[in-house]
């Protein structure tokens, strides 16, 4: 079926089966690979995209759920405000070590932060643990939102 | 104590005669340096000068450094070329890295295992800059007419300061090109004092990329006419394909073609996958139901996890099958001990869990040549493999290098090379990107091998430690441990016990094992210093005062590794660092539910002394704190990835401590096969803090991917013998 979605602002229009998974079309249809595939089970996070304004993973996400609707991806996330706070609070601190779960930290990270500006250590536990790090980095991750949220006085 | 090699040894990085620097202008406009380095001969090492690294200064001084080695997130990429550099005398700011294709024979060994890297480059690397840059010297000199040793350098350029005049390196390219090149051997390089980007934090080069979402790993390997490939691999290791009916998958939309392979896994000639290939993974893989396939699987039914634990108990009821290491006599002198101490441990099968999961990129050209693009650690092996498979040259085969996401061992092992390599040929010209999914990577992996250890220790009647014994339970094949399975000799405590026996007794199993992260090590320091922590409380002590009173005085202990010690001095000084950094005082908590728990491990030449503070509440544990006192030699080339380094494999040993469930086998095929069964550490399970102190001296600097991960797992396991009371002697650490 055709199906139209707004990606990082930009109207796209796609072919593809009504259950092909979001991130599936955003990889193969649309060829943005920033947007990554851990599990397919919704079980890491690698694959978070923002739709009207919520992290969701797309690989659980039906492209016919996702048609009509906003999504950003990483590839325009800092063309949200908030987005652009957590990609540069991201450099700044080197969070990444592989890289691979970034793209879907980053994702909810800026949906964390739009909702809850300045939050907790539990308001960051509760927007990222669906977020798998492999390597670990969840130092710099904590570290990172704090910086992106104007938390952190340290240099 | 020092691990096995998961990666070919170098006997540290002496020189010979045969080491050059070759300068040569590229297009007359860049000036390339290629420094050929003869490492010392060793197991798996070519005997021939190779490629160590290539700097390429172009005209508008940028400076192109090569990094040669996989990018895994150890941070290789950025911290070679920082060695470089920093001799060079270039700013960072000017230097742009390039990875470079995996070609052993230019290159040498390209290997990301075993934490290497940095005892192999550490000189050569500095070498070869500092070489480049004294032929800019002279250059500038002869110029100038004035005498090399007048003049000096910074930021890429050669300054004459009694003359007043300077040059950038790109203006002394040709010139330069023409310098006689100075023997690499004797190149002057900078004192400690002088460098100005070794020892500087460094953030990683890609990190830039990784933020904006481009396309780096190999699952994003994009190419014109790409086909993708998902495959039903046999769920039984070692089983073979008996049949298969493809006829509701071959005509579907979007399949190109249905092909039989094999991951080298299952006996030759026979094949243990279809392969399902077209223009959509999504399709392709969604089509895998609708494929009908009958498995040969008869000879690997009987393996389960429940077997492997009826066996264990029943060989420490036998005479183990080998003695691995004997010195006097141990059952004797547990006879005379003043006290003994006995207990079993083990720990289980555990998968890699990579986030990327495996996949590689294969294109089969006309003239019989194989292409790759492939997330290994490990090209040389998988080249190795792929032509052994496949019937062809060595040298027919390009790899290229991609960032890998996540390797962690896994990625040593090249099954997906042997098995692209077959659908690329089955699809010539045009290239095939297969890929696994979350199943296909937990139930295909190269599987740290479970263990099982019967420890006896006698203790005099003053609480000195003067017999050891390990029955140790393995899996092995012929009388020979298998990948990954194995122990050293000198495990510590063995060597500096008067009586001691460690001996094995193998299991047999289908599963493929294989190295996770700082491998046998990561598994050994639990058993042995968990154990060890229980010696500790029946002398009457605690682990780091048992500890310094077993190493003894300072001296060096032979290791299995060619050209790697043990030294009980640098252990003594990492030991005494933590527990004045951590305030250890061995002493118990007043605060119920609290406790801290001390461990300490050699491996892969460094020495780690961690103290870790737990609140156990509810049947949780909670990581309050882990203390991290660590030597990895006379410099920390980059201070920030070395913290990374160190946070992240800390963290990791706690997943594997307190997070990581068994991977499960039954009727011969691995049961885990989700996020759900194999549960990784998220944010929430963090320490609240680690606290990293380094030890330096004047050994040589040594690699950190590995050795901050070991002893964190025995220090988690006697923190909550101190908060709880409870000694648990399984893994993962289970309080119910």
């Amino acid at each position: 079926m055709s199906i139209v979605l707004t990606v990082n602002r930009r109207k796209r229009t796609v072919e593809a089966d009504a259950d092909k998974p979001l991130l599936w079309v955003l990889r193969e249809d649309l060829d943005m690979p920033g947007t990554k595939f851990g599990c397919g089970a919704g079980l890491c996070g690698a694959c978070t995209v923002i739709l009207d304004g919520q992290a969701v993973r797309s690989c659980q996400t039906p492209i016919s759920e996702a048609a009509g609707k906003q999504i950003t991806t990483i590839e325009g996330v800092t063309a949200l405000p908030v987005g652009r706070k957590v990609v540069d609070a991201w450099i700044k601190i080197d969070v990444p070590q592989c890289g691979y779960c970034q793209a879907g930290q980053i994702m909810s990270a800026t949906a964390l932060l739009t909702a809850t500006p300045k939050p907790t250590a539990d308001d960051i536990v509760g927007g990222m643990n669906g977020n798998i790090c492999r390597c670990a980095t969840y130092v710099r991750i904590e570290r990172a939102i704090r910086e992106a949220a104007g938390l952190e006085t340290k240099a | 104590m020092s691990a096995p090699v998961t990666a070919p040894e170098t006997a540290g990085a002496a020189l010979t005669r045969r080491s050059f620097i070759a300068a040569s202008l590229a297009g007359g406009a860049a000036l390339t340096f290629e420094a050929y380095v003869a490492l010392a001969a060793g197991p798996g090492l070519p005997d021939a000068a190779v490629l160590n690294a290539f700097i390429r200064i172009m005209p508008d001084n940028t400076v192109i450094i090569g990094a040669k080695n996989p990018e895994i997130g150890q941070g290789i990429k950025t911290m070679l070329p920082m060695l470089l550099a920093d001799e060079l005398d270039v700013s960072w700011e000017q230097v742009r890295i390039e990875q470079t294709d995996a070609n052993e024979k230019a290159y040498g060994v390209q290997v990301a295992g075993g934490s290497t890297a940095t005892p192999t480059n550490w000189l050569p690397a500095r070498q070869a800059g500092a070489a480049a840059r004294a032929m800019l010297v002279s250059a500038a000199a002869a110029q100038w007419g004035v005498s090399a040793s007048t003049l000096k350098t910074s930021a890429g350029r050669v300054i004459d300061t009694a003359g007043g005049r300077s040059a950038t390196y790109a203006s002394l390219a040709k010139a330069a090109a023409a310098q006689p090149a100075p023997d690499l051997a004797t190149v002057a390089l900078k004192k400690p004092a002088e460098f100005g980007i070794i020892g500087t934090p460094k953030s990683g080069v890609d990190t830039p990329k990784i933020v904006r979402g481009e396309p780096l790993f190999g699952i994003d390997t994009r190419l014109p006419g790409l086909l993708h490939a998902a495959m039903v691999k046999c769920p039984v290791i070692g089983g073979s394909l008996a049949s298969y009916d493809d006829s509701a998958v071959k005509s579907a939309r979007g399949v190109v073609a249905v092909v039989p392979i094999s991951s080298g896994q299952c006996p030759a000639g026979k094949q243990d996958a279809v392969a399902i290939v077209g223009t959509s993974w999504w399709n392709v893989q969604k089509l895998r139901e609708k494929l009908s396939i009958k498995w040969d699987t008869a000879a690997q039914e009987g393996f389960s996890t429940e077997l492997y634990a009826k066996q264990a108990a029943e060989a420490f009821g036998k005479a183990p099958d080998l003695s691995l290491f004997k010195a006097g006599d141990a059952d004797a002198a547990l006879a005379r001990a003043a006290k003994v101490v006995t207990a079993d441990y083990s720990y289980p099968f555990l998968a890699h869990a990579t986030l990327e999961p495996q996949n590689c990129t294969a294109l089969w050209h006309a003239d019989g040549s194989l292409e790759f693009w492939a997330p290994t650690q490990n090209p040389g092996a998988g080249r190795k493999d792929v032509a052994a498979m496949m019937g062809i040259a060595p040298d027919a085969i390009t790899i290229h290098m991609t960032r890998i996401g996540g390797g962690f061992g896994r990625r040593l092992m090249n099954d997906y090379m042997v098995l692209a390599g077959q659908l690329a040929k089955a699809l010539p010209g045009r290239p095939v990107k297969l890929l696994f999914d979350r199943t296909d990577d937990l139930r295909n992996d190269y599987y740290r091998p479970a263990g099982w250890h019967r420890f006896t220790a006698g203790l005099d009647s003053s609480g000195a430690l003067v017999a050891f014994k390990d029955h140790f339970v393995t899996f092995g094949k012929d009388g020979k441990a298998l990948r990954a399975a194995d122990m050293p000799k000198s495990e510590f405590p063995a060597p500096v016990v008067p009586d001691t026996h460690l001996t094995q007794s193998f299991l047999d199993t289908n599963l493929t094992t294989g190295w996770l992260r700082a491998p046998s090590s990561n598994a050994l320091a639990f058993v042995y210093q968990g154990f060890m922590d229980e010696v500790a409380e029946a002398a009457g002590t605690d682990l780091a005062s048992l500890m310094l009173r077993t190493l003894g005085a300072p001296r060096d202990l032979p290791s299995e590794r060619p050209g790697v010690v043990f030294s009980t001095g640098r252990a003594r000084a990492v030991i005494e660092r933590v527990v004045s950094f951590a305030n250890w005082t061995g002493k118990p908590s007043s605060v119920p539910g609290k406790g801290r728990g001390f461990g300490f491990y050699f491996s892969h030449r460094g020495y780690f002394a961690e103290v870790v503070d737990v609140t156990v509440a509810d049947g949780a544990v909670r990581v309050n704190k882990v203390w991290i006192a660590g030597d990895i030699g006379s410099q920390i080339i980059n201070p920030l990835n070395a913290e990374h380094q160190a946070q992240g494999a800390a963290i990791d040993g706690l997943a594997q401590a307190l997070v990581w469930q068994p991977v499960v086998q039954e009727a011969g095929a691995v049961q885990t096969v989700t996020f759900s069964d194999f549960p990784l550490l998220r944010i929430d399970a963090k320490p609240g803090d680690i606290a990293i102190s380094w030890v330096t001296n004047d050994y040589p600097p040594t690699g950190l991917g590995e050795p901050t991960l070991p002893p964190v797992i025995p220090a988690v396991a006697n923190a909550i013998r101190a908060a709880t009371g409870k000694r648990l002697r399984a893994l993962p650490l289970q309080l119910a």
